[in-house]
C-alpha cells in the first residue's frame, strides 16, 4: 500500500545482508518451536485422545496404551455422522460454487467495466463487509422464515453465498491484470460474457482455487446458522452434529473427540495441500 | 446470458458505423455490468443490506413469535439501559475488547517479526502457527472443554504436576472470561500474523540497510523504520480485529461455557442470541443488534479520523 508508493519497487538486487549469528538463529528457533508447540498441541490431543478408550480418555499418557479404532467406529455407525457430513460437503460445495462464480462475475464488472456509480456501488459493497453475520442473525432468520427456506437445503446454502470479502478479493486482482488482453478480445468482436469465460475466469484460476479453499473452510466450519435455520436433524451439518453430541454426551469425551477428528481432519488436510495458497489469499485479504 | 452475449456481439458490428459508435458501445457496457453484477447485488440487499435495515426498523418493535409485531418506539432501549444482564453483558464486552484487541495485537505482531527471520523450517513453524484457525470453533471449543475441565483436564494436572491449585476454569466466574480470552488470541494469532507478515514483507530491505549502517540497533530499527512503515497494517488490524472481536466468537462461548457461569462470559453477541433464539425477544435483540453495529461504526468513524483514514486513499 503506502510504503510501495512511497518507495517504488525497483527490482535491483539487494545487496546481501550480513548473516545473522548463529545463536541469534537458535533462539529464533527455540521460540518459534516453543510458540508451535503451544499452537498445534491442542490439535495433538484431540488425535491421541480420540484413540483411547473411555477408561484411558481422562489420563494424560501422551501415547495411547491401548490405542483403538472403536471411537471412531461408533461415532461413524451408531451416530448419524456420516449424514452430517454428507450435509456438510453439499453445503459447502455448492455455496462455494456459486460464491465463486458470482463474485468473479461481480468483480469483474467492478474492476473492468465502465458505467456510472461504479465506485459508489463499490463503497456500498465493500461497507457490508462491517455488517458480520451475527448481529444480522435474527432478522435473517426472519427473512428466511418469510421465504420459507427455514429446514432445507436451500436455507442453508443461499443465504451463505453472498458475502463482499469474496468480491473484495477479486476486483483487487483483477485490476492489476493487463487491460490489453481484454481490448484486444474486444476489438476482435467478442461480447463481454465471452471475455469474462474465455479470458478473465482462466487467468483467475490460482485466486480461484484459493478462495475456493476459503469458502469450503469456512462453509465447512459453520455451525451459526446451520443452528439457527435447521430443526430437522436430517438436515444437521457436521460441527452442529457435534456440538449437539458433547451436549447429549457430556462425559463421553472419547467419542466426542473421535468425531471433532473426524471433522477438522478435511480442513486440517486441505490447509496441508493449498497452505501456500491459503497463506497467499489470507495475506492479500490485509489490503494489500 | 447468451442473450448478453448476443446484444454485444450486435453492438460489436456496429462498431465500424461512426457515430453511433460511442453511445452504442457505453450501452452494451452498461447492460452487461448490469448483467455481471445482478447476481451478488440482489443476493448482498436481500441477504446483508435487507436485514441490516430490518434489524434497526425492528428494534423499534415488539415481536415476539411470527408475524406479529407491534410498534413501541423507543422501549426496546429504555428497556436495553434497565437491564442489568444487557448492562453486565456490555461491561464484560468492554473488559474483553479492551484486553483482547491489544493483547491478539502485540502477541500476532510478535509471532509476524519472530516469523519474518529466515532460520531452518520457519516456513511450517508459519503453516503450524496458523492450523488452529482452520479447524471449527465447535471443535476448538470442545478440545478447549475437554482440556480445562476440572479435575482430569490436562491443563488441571499439568497444573498440578507442578505443584499448583488450579482454579476451576471454566466453572469460576472470575477466571472463565479469562479462558474464552486465552483460547481466542490462541486460536486468532496465526491469521492476524499472517497479515502483520504481509506488512512487514512490504517494507523495503534498503530501509534496514540504512539503519544498519547509521548503528541503530534492533529495538531502533524497529521502532524507526518497521513501526512507522507498518502503520496502514496495524491500522487495519485494530479495525478488523475489533469488528471480530465484537460480534464473532458466538459459537466459542456456545459451546465452551453457554454465557456462564453466572453469565460471566455472556458477551453482547450472545446475549442478542440468548434473546432472539432462546426467549424469542427478535425486537429486544434486533435493538441490541443495531446498537452495537452503531457502537462499531462510531469506533471505525474514530480510527479513521485518528489516523486520517489509515491511508487507504491509495488502496487502488
Amino acid at each position: 500500500m503506502s510504503t510501495e508508493t512511497m518507495v517504488p519497487q525497483t527490482q535491483v538486487s539487494v545487496p546481501h545482508r550480513p548473516k545473522r549469528s548463529f545463536t541469534g538463529k537458535s533462539v529464533s528457533f527455540i521460540i518459534a518451536l516453543i510458540v508451535t508447540i503451544i499452537a498445534v498441541f491442542p490439535l495433538l490431543w484431540m488425535l491421541i485422545s480420540a484413540f483411547k478408550s473411555s477408561e484411558e480418555v481422562l489420563s494424560t499418557s501422551l501415547i495411547p496404551h491401548h490405542a483403538t479404532f472403536s471411537n471412531f467406529t461408533y461415532v461413524l455407525t451408531k451416530v448419524p455422522f456420516p449424514r452430517y457430513m454428507f450435509n456438510s460437503f453439499i453445503v459447502a460445495v455448492v455455496v462455494t460454487a456459486a460464491a465463486l462464480f458470482f463474485h468473479s462475475m461481480a468483480a469483474y464488472a467492478l474492476a473492468r467495466l465502465r458505467f456510472p456509480g461504479r465506485d459508489a456501488l463499490f463503497m456500498v459493497l465493500f461497507s457490508t463487509l462491517l455488517i458480520t453475520f451475527p448481529v444480522i442473525l435474527v432478522p435473517l432468520f426472519l427473512i428466511a422464515h418469510t421465504l420459507h427456506i427455514l429446514d432445507s437445503y436451500a436455507g442453508l446454502i443461499i443465504p451463505a453465498i453472498f458475502n463482499a470479502f469474496g468480491i473484495f478479493l477479486l476486483r483487487q486482482f483483477y485490476i492489476t491484470l493487463p487491460k490489453e488482453l481484454e481490448e484486444a478480445a474486444i476489438v476482435d468482436g467478442c461480447g463481454y460474457w465471452t471475455v469474462y469465460w474465455r479470458i478473465i475466469l482462466p487467468l483467475s484460476k490460482p485466486v480461484l482455487a484459493a478462495l475456493s479453499v476459503l469458502f469450503f473452510l469456512a462453509n465447512w466450519n459453520s455451525f451459526l446458522w446451520p443452528l439457527i435455520v435447521t430443526t430437522d436433524t436430517h438436515l444437521s451439518m457436521v460441527q452442529l452434529g457435534i456440538a449437539s453430541f458433547q451436549q447429549e454426551h457430556a462425559n463421553d469425551w472419547n467419542y466426542t473427540l473421535a468425531a471433532s477428528t473426524i471433522a477438522a481432519l478435511p480442513t486440517l488436510a486441505l490447509f496441508a495441500v493449498f497452505q501456500r495458497h491459503i497463506v497467499e489469499s489470507i495475506k492479500t485479504s490485509g489490503f494489500k | 446470458m447468451s442473450g448478453v452475449a448476443a446484444a454485444t456481439r450486435t453492438g460489436t458490428r456496429s462498431h465500424a458505423q461512426g457515430g453511433r459508435r460511442q453511445l452504442s458501445r457505453r450501452g452494451r457496457e452498461r447492460l452487461a455490468a448490469a448483467f455481471f453484477l445482478a447476481p451478488d447485488v440482489i443476493g448482498l440487499s436481500l441477504f446483508v443490506i435487507l436485514p441490516m435495515i430490518f434489524c434497526v426498523v425492528l428494534g423499534f418493535y415488539q415481536a415476539d413469535g411470527f408475524g406479529d409485531y407491534t410498534f413501541i418506539g423507543l422501549d426496546n432501549y429504555r428497556r436495553m439501559f434497565a437491564d442489568p444482564i444487557f448492562i453486565s453483558s456490555l461491561e464484560t464486552t468492554l473488559l474483553y475488547l479492551v484486553v483482547i484487541v491489544p493483547g491478539l495485537f502485540i502477541v500476532s505482531l510478535l509471532l509476524a517479526l519472530l516469523i519474518r527471520q529466515r532460520f531452518p523450517g520457519v516456513g511450517f513453524f508459519r503453516s503450524a502457527l496458523f492450523a488452529p484457525n482452520v479447524v471449527s470453533l465447535v471443535v476448538i471449543a470442545l478440545i478447549w472443554k475437554f482440556m480445562l475441565t476440572d479435575q482430569i483436564g490436562f491443563v488441571d494436572k499439568l497444573f498440578r504436576d507442578v505443584g499448583l491449585t488450579p482454579p476451576s476454569w471454566l466453572g469460576n466466574p472470575h477466571i472463565a472470561l479469562w479462558a474464552v480470552i486465552g483460547v481466542t488470541i490462541w486460536f486468532s494469532m496465526g491469521y492476524y500474523m499472517l497479515i502483520f507478515l504481509s506488512g512487514l514483507q512490504d517494507i523495503p530491505r534498503e530501509y534496514y540497510e540504512v539503519a544498519r549502517i547509521d548503528g541503530a540497533n534492533a529495538w531502533q530499527s524497529f521502532w524507526n523504520v518497521t513501526w512507522p512503515l507498518l502503520k496502514p497494517t496495524s491500522f487495519f488490524i485494530l479495525l478488523t480485529s475489533t469488528v471480530a472481536m465484537m460480534t464473532g466468537g458466538l459459537d466459542l462461548l456456545y459451546v465452551m461455557t453457554s454465557g456462564g457461569p453466572a453469565n460471566s462470559t455472556t458477551l453482547v453477541i450472545y446475549y442478542i442470541y440468548e434473546q432472539a433464539f432462546v426467549y424469542g425477544e427478535y425486537g429486544y435483540a434486533s435493538a441490541i443488534g443495531a446498537f452495537i453495529v452503531a457502537i462499531l461504526l462510531i469506533w471505525s468513524g474514530i480510527l479513521f479520523a485518528l489516523t486520517k483514514g489509515g491511508r487507504f486513499s491509495n488502496v487502488d
